[in-house]
């Protein structure tokens, strides 16, 4: 049953060193709020699950809260590397990473099968790549009907996923619009589900096939307005390309990277005193 | 009348020209979502681009920087969830052509995105496979844009995350893969297409100003070349003025300089 709360309370109650962790969101509606909070409360040993990690895992995993990353894309988007990502795969900084890799596809069908509660997602693919040499989840079935051989990999089962969504009514039924990812799947397929959202509303008003995820499947809502910036919410703000291109020279340097950390997210509260030293430090480089 | 071009326009432009009108088109982002955006203004306007992060029939006014960007949202025809994407339109058969990049190319289109080195101990840890491997396998045709080097043909991938003919005769059609394979790759230098029958990539086509020289000293392996190689057909000011417009509509849409995709 969904209830209304602070992020800090929310990441607090539901987000415990060595879970398994899913924050989705395909380049749309990306927890960033979300991803700062579990980094604020120094959350440890957490299994990362996300399709694209993206700068929100890279945040995650430089600053030491992973020990495991399931993933099917790690990069950044038009951009190119994740360096705090592949530090930590190619000279294990902060930590040695354990990765398990599989392909868009099978991460999306796992997450389906989590949803479904079924055990493995079944679906055609990875035949002819190296890809069942090194994860040795990926195995075979055969079709009980035709005898075609079809890839078998285990369902996606979070202890907890974080989304980020439009909006949410006071029960917390919550709406989300757009390019909507993996989302649903993510909240369906977890034990708990925290999801913030850019507004409250008395009532979502919302066409009948629109992607509600209603109030009895979400443990807890935040209200946390530009929660998903630098990537964007459809129909609130735009993606912050400049941030992502930035992100770039951030996260290339350790000492760098440590010291945005401490600044930005361990020297704010929250991600309202997040959002004012963003604004104050553009206003900064443009005045300069 | 000759027009100067860039060696990267004439990759795009060559590769725009490969995707018929009205094709369905599973787009890779960077210069895969650049040819068929160029072929979408051009000589395709009714080319379906599909996007792995859920648009269907997107019509981006600018190149999107990442593979979800709000405009492919706007403009498709419709916005399904990433798992239907994969499940009822690519492996369900509505994909005629996957458009796909590469880290790394053999010479029968096998495609690495993953490590450079051994797996783990990597020199380089690359993105990964994101939607490949599937688009490889079961679009109906993949088309390849890379641009060529030593670097990135190479005589034997450190790791295959997408597949093209395996090793080579029918060990495509043995291993059970439905789509056809790649039937083209378009590369800054020349255009490469997989021979009848041991389906070895062979220059088919070699750009303006390339010679044969140049393409085999970017080339990790000894390169064939087609029998009736031929030239590139040079950018028209048509398809070069599209491309400019588009790449610097980008570049002002995204607040950058220069290339942007």
């Amino acid at each position: 049953m969904a209830e209304w709360m602070t992020l800090s309370e929310a990441v607090a109650a539901h987000v415990h060193d060595g879970d398994t962790l899913a924050m989705e969101g395909f380049t749309h509606l990306i927890p960033f709020a979300a991803g700062h909070e579990v980094i604020r409360q120094q959350r440890r040993n957490l299994s990362l699950v996300r399709m694209t990690p993206d700068l929100i895992y890279d945040q995650l995993i430089g600053a030491g809260c992973a020990a495991k990353l399931t993933f099917s894309w790690g990069g950044n988007p038009g951009v190119g590397s994740l360096h705090r990502f592949r530090d930590a795969v190619e000279n294990g900084w902060p930590a040695p990473l354990e990765i398990e890799e599989r392909s868009h596809s099978d991460l999306a069908n796992a997450f389906v099968a989590g949803a479904a509660n079924l055990p493995f997602a079944l679906f055609r693919g990875y035949t002819g790549s190296d890809f069942s040499r090194v994860n040795s989840g990926i195995r075979w079935v055969t079709c009980p009907f035709t005898g075609e051989v079809l890839a078998a990999t285990p369902s996606v089962r979070p202890d907890v996923a974080i989304i980020h969504a439009q909006k949410a009514d006071a029960k917390g039924n919550v709406l989300i619009w757009g390019i909507l990812g993996v989302q649903k799947e993510a909240v369906l397929s977890a034990r708990r589900a925290i999801v913030t959202v850019e507004e409250r509303v008395e009532t979502l008003d919302a066409p009948s096939n629109a992607c509600i995820l209603p109030h009895w499947v979400v443990s807890a809502v935040c209200k946390v307005p530009r929660g998903a910036t630098p990537s964007y919410a459809h129909g609130y703000y735009q993606r912050d390309n400049v941030f992502y291109r930035s992100w770039d020279a951030i996260a290339r340097d350790r000492d760098c990277f440590t010291g945005w950390i401490e600044r930005n997210i361990l020297g704010t509260n929250d991600f309202e005193e997040y959002l004012a030293l963003q604004q104050d430090s553009r206003v900064r480089v443009v005045s300069e | 009348m000759s027009v100067e071009f860039t060696a990267d326009e004439m990759m795009t432009v060559a590769a725009a020209r490969m995707l018929a009108n009205g094709a369905v088109c599973f787009v890779g982002i960077g210069l895969p979502s650049t040819a068929a955006n160029l072929a979408r203004l051009t000589h395709a306007p009714d080319a379906v681009l599909v996007y792995e992060s859920g648009p269907l029939g997107a019509k981006p006014p600018v190149l999107p920087l990442s593979i979800g960007d709000g405009n492919l949202a706007e403009t498709a025809d419709t916005v399904v969830s990433t798992p239907e994407i994969f499940r009822y339109w690519l492996q369900g058969g509505r994909i005629d052509v996957g458009f796909l990049g590469a880290a790394q190319l053999d010479r029968y289109a096998n495609i690495n995105t993953t490590v450079i080195g051994p797996y783990s101990t990597p020199k380089v840890r690359l993105p990964g496979a994101g939607g490949a491997p599937e688009i490889s396998s079961s679009a109906r045709e993949v088309l390849i844009i890379v641009k060529q080097s030593k670097r990135t043909f190479v005589e034997k991938l450190d790791f295959i995350t997408s597949v093209g003919f395996l090793t080579g005769g029918n060990s495509r059609e043995e291993a059970g893969l439905r789509g056809s394979g790649p039937t083209a790759v378009i590369t800054d230098l020349c255009i490469l297409r997989p021979d009848a029958v041991t389906r070895e990539l062979k220059v088919t086509e070699i750009h303006p100003g390339v010679d044969r020289d140049a393409i085999k000293a970017a080339s990790g392996w000894q390169i064939q070349f087609a029998g009736d190689c031929g030239q590139t057909p040079a950018p028209n000011p048509q398809e070069l003025t599209t491309l400019r417009d588009l790449k610097a509509r980008t570049a002002a849409a995204h607040g950058v300089q220069g290339d942007a995709a």
